[in-house]
């Protein structure tokens, strides 16, 4: 055995049952599963396991962001030069963009990795890996230039809120991190839309270029226009859209980048390919439904560029498949993502209060997802009562 | 009936230590058992005293609430023991073997001569009524009711399991005599399944007076429930009887002979055995002569029973149970694996798709151990366990109403159609490490309990 579990095993007694430190169990034990998968040996009936576990399936999902973090890190350092006027290199966007992001993460993950070993120690359960991403998942909705301070309020809210209140992971009835989101949103409106907060700097506006405006595309659709701009007037194509090089949350903004994370939740089963495919479904359903209904600009707006702005893409791949919040019946999760694509451009193109309509649409139908499942459960249920009653004639 | 039955859904596991088709008369075993644990909610009462002589099909304990259903001895010999586990519940009764193989007389006769009282009577005398299983509940058929079907799968998807069509091998007649007895305890049909993977001339379609009727597909096709599901799906308030293969035979013989032959084929299997063949041996027969010489070293589990559908038993002192055809040894699996979530797992089995192994070569055979490979939590994903069940149920919801102990609701989400088996893959490649098939029993003795108060 390698020196690593001697080491665990010779520490670990105070922190078992009746030990000095039991009080620490949860993260003890949070740490040494990390380190090892344990040891336990299956009872009962069924004596194998499958190889795959939470720990694994959470990983692949964090895996997934990874290209849309990478890019976002990036982009924030790409917004911000270009707000200064500043001709950068590669890296040093990408260390800028870096000192940007890491401090959002450590204060995500400190804060709610903390309450989550709390009410483990609390509930004498094993700390749950749901965290890991809505941990990540946090930092990438939020816009540069957010406060620290309010990434923490809005993390203690969700995981307490969203998440606790309800019994801990797997028993919430909201996207952790989608509550984070709209908490600040409500709470911080001032601070949380505009044209400052999306691009690192700009709120502070030492340095930055006369007249640059850091709105995001959604914010200049919202005014009905459909020539997007940049901060120094310059035209965005759709090609800047499906690449990302356009303001917005850290992780958003790439299409081609969510992309590929798609890709490895489709193809790893992590993520549900029937709930991204019907959010797109939906989201180009409702594009097109607007298009025929023009009566101003944004309406008009090409039912396709609607995938590549703000936060659709992200919202479909990352928030709307999160298995505990999502449909759970396979004919729900069709359901119920057609309707959040349907309902998240409604919202985005037809209340400029919101430009934001995805986040809206995915926390709308959280909230209906128990209901859709109901209904296909009722099916398989009068199905059978059918069928007794065939044979009982 | 030649038509196929293609089922879609479920999971092949390929593991190591498949039987050889190779027949092996086993050494005779010092002691042979009954153990009472191997059916759902009976309480034994032990007939005769300790130290008493047996012989082959002398009653040794019946059940205390239907005294009618008795179990009898496999051997001649005197009633050696009476082994209890935790709060004195008998595991085991064990007979001490004579080797003299005297054996009590039963009626003897063609089934189709005799009435149906004269056929329950008989199979109740010999002990060969607990052969019989119920659905719903899984538990020892009642001798007064009626079903309205009786369902034998004849063969077996399950892990590294035993081919029936080699084990039944000329016993055609025997197999015919016991179909001809069954067929007189229902009113409706019998059903023989058979697997519809290899369509060439198999054993039993020979076998009259029964519905044959073929299955395609991955396990659980060979689960007489899934079956069932598909052919005389079970209602609320319906009866189906189930019997396995190498007890239609027993069956036979007793009418045929009028005695009880206690002699059965057990598959050796899993990838901790030497050489994995099958044995010819006799029912609840002592495992150790079995393993002699035939274990790999290492800690092993050897398990009465395929490893989604088991029970553990001790390598030295155990016994076979009575209805199973197969044991399995493989590793136990506590040890510890450095950052195992994480690595990319060419050497794991998983129906995840998030292993190297799954990718790079899906058909790989592996020696699976014990571990739990993870720790318990929630329900989070979704989706999982209907890729593995091939029936008409949402068994996250099943489960979610057992938990919360709602009757109704387990009712109308089709517990009557399933017992552990059924669910046992579910159990398997449960990602959150559900104990699905502990839970699912709770809900039929729950529900069994209401019922029949």
């Amino acid at each position: 055995m390698s020196s690593l579990r001697r080491f665990v095993d010779k520490i670990k007694p105070p922190f078992e049952k009746g030990g000095k430190l039991y009080i620490f169990h949860a993260g003890f034990e949070a740490i040494e599963t990390f380190l090892f998968v344990p040891n336990r040996t299956t009872q009962g009936r069924v004596h194998i396991r499958d190889a795959n576990d939470m720990k694994r399936t959470l990983i692949l999902v964090m895996i997934a962001m990874v290209p849309a973090l990478l890019f976002g890190i990036w982009n924030t350092g790409f917004q911000h030069f270009l707000a200064l006027g500043v001709e950068a290199g590669f890296w040093q966007m990408v260390w800028f963009g870096f000192l940007k992001v890491l401090p959002l993460f450590i204060v995500s993950y400190a804060v709610g990795l903390g309450i989550e070993i709390a009410f483990a120690q609390m509930r004498k359960e094993e700390v749950a890996e749901g965290f890991f991403v809505s941990g990540m998942l946090i930092p990438m909705v939020m816009p540069a230039d957010v406060p620290l301070w309010m990434v923490a309020v809005a993390t203690v809210f969700a995981v307490v809120i969203g998440k606790e209140v309800f019994g801990g992971t797997g028993m919430n009835i909201l996207n952790p991190a989608l509550v984070a989101r709209a908490f600040l949103f409500f709470a911080y409106p001032g601070q949380m839309s505009g044209e400052k907060v999306w691009i690192a700097g700009l709120t502070d506006g030492t340095g930055v270029v006369d007249g640059f405006s850091g709105s995001t595309i959604l914010g200049q659709a919202a005014q009905n226009t459909t020539t997007f701009v940049n901060g120094l007037g310059e035209t965005y194509s759709s090609w800047d859209m499906f690449l990302g090089t356009i303001p917005g949350s850290i992780g958003e903004t790439s299409t081609l980048a969510i992309l590929i994370g798609a890709v490895i939740l489709i193809l790893t089963g992590v993520g549900s390919w029937k709930v991204i495919v019907s959010v797109f479904a939906g989201g180009l359903t409702m594009g097109l439904l607007l298009n025929a209904f023009a009566v101003n600009e944004f309406m008009a707006l090409p039912f396709w560029e609607h995938m590549i702005l703000g936060g659709f893409a992200f919202g479909a791949v990352f928030m709307a498949t999160d298995p505990v919040t999502a449909a759970q019946t396979e004919r729900g999760k069709w359901i119920y993502g057609f309707l959040i694509g349907l309902l998240a451009i409604l919202i985005r193109v037809l209340n400029p209060a919101y430009p934001e309509g995805v986040m809206m649409a995915i926390l709308l139908m959280n909230v209906f997802a128990p209901l859709i499942d109901h209904y296909v459960v009722e099916g398989n249920i009068r199905r059978r009562l059918k069928r007794a009653k065939v044979t009982a004639n | 009936m030649t038509e196929v039955i293609k089922i879609k859904k479920g999971l092949d596991i390929h593991m190591n230590g498949e039987a050889e088709k190779i027949y092996v008369k086993a050494p005779r075993a010092k002691t042979y058992a009954v153990k009472p644990v191997n059916w759902h909610g009976l309480t034994p009462k032990i007939i005769p005293k300790l130290c008493d002589p047996v012989k082959v099909g002398t009653p040794i304990f019946y059940d205390k609430y239907h005294p009618e259903v008795k179990f009898t001895s496999p051997v001649s010999g005197i009633l050696l023991s009476i082994n209890r586990g935790d709060r004195r519940r008998i595991i085991e009764v064990t007979v001490e073997d004579d080797g003299k193989d005297t054996s009590e007389t039963f009626l003897q006769g063609e089934p189709a001569t005799l009435t149906r009282e004269q056929i329950v009577e008989n199979l109740l005398e010999s002990g060969l009524w607990p052969m019989i299983r119920q659905r719903p509940y899984g538990v020892i058929a009642r001798s007064g009711q009626v079903p309205k079907s009786i369902f034998i799968s004849a063969f077996d998807t399950s892990p590294l399991a035993p081919d029936f069509d080699f084990v039944l091998k000329d016993l055609e007649e025997d197999f015919q005599w016991g179909v001809n007895a069954l067929k007189r305890l229902t009113r409706g049909k019998v059903h023989l399944n058979l697997d519809g993977r290899y369509p060439s001339v198999r054993t039993l379609s020979s076998i009259e007076g029964v519905e044959i009727n073929r299955f395609k597909g991955p396990h659980p096709a060979g689960n007489v429930g899934v079956q069932i599901h598909h052919l005389d799906p079970i209602n609320k308030g319906e009866l189906v009887w189930v019997v396995q293969p190498q007890d239609v035979v027993t069956i036979g013989r007793l009418f045929k002979t009028g005695k009880y032959d206690p002699s059965v084929v057990v598959a050796l299997t899993g990838s901790r055995v030497e050489k994995p063949v099958y044995f010819k041996t006799i029912r609840g027969a002592a495992v150790a002569p079995l393993l002699e010489g035939q274990l790999k070293p290492g800690e092993s589990r050897v398990i009465s029973g395929n490893v989604l559908d088991g029970s553990r038993i001790d390598a030295e002192k155990g016994h076979v149970g009575f209805l199973d055809s197969q044991l399995t040894v493989i590793p136990e699996g506590n040890y510890y694996e450095l950052f195992g979530w994480i690595l990319p797992g060419f050497k794991k089995a998983s129906f995840a798709r998030s292993f190297a192994s799954t990718w790079l070569t899906p058909h790989k055979k592996f020696d699976m151990d014990t571990n739990y490979h993870g720790g318990k939590r929630t329900f989070v994903m979704s989706g999982e366990y209907e890729k593995v069940v091939p029936m008409d149920i949402f068994p996250v919801h099943l489960i979610k109403s057992i938990l919360v102990n709602d009757i109704d609701k387990m009712e109308q989400l089709g517990i009557y159609e399933v017992v552990e088996e059924d669910l046992a893959l579910c159990e398997y490649i449960c990602t959150s490490k559900i104990p699905v098939t502990k839970i699912l029993r709770d809900g039929l003795s729950a529900l069994r309990k209401e019922m029949e108060d």
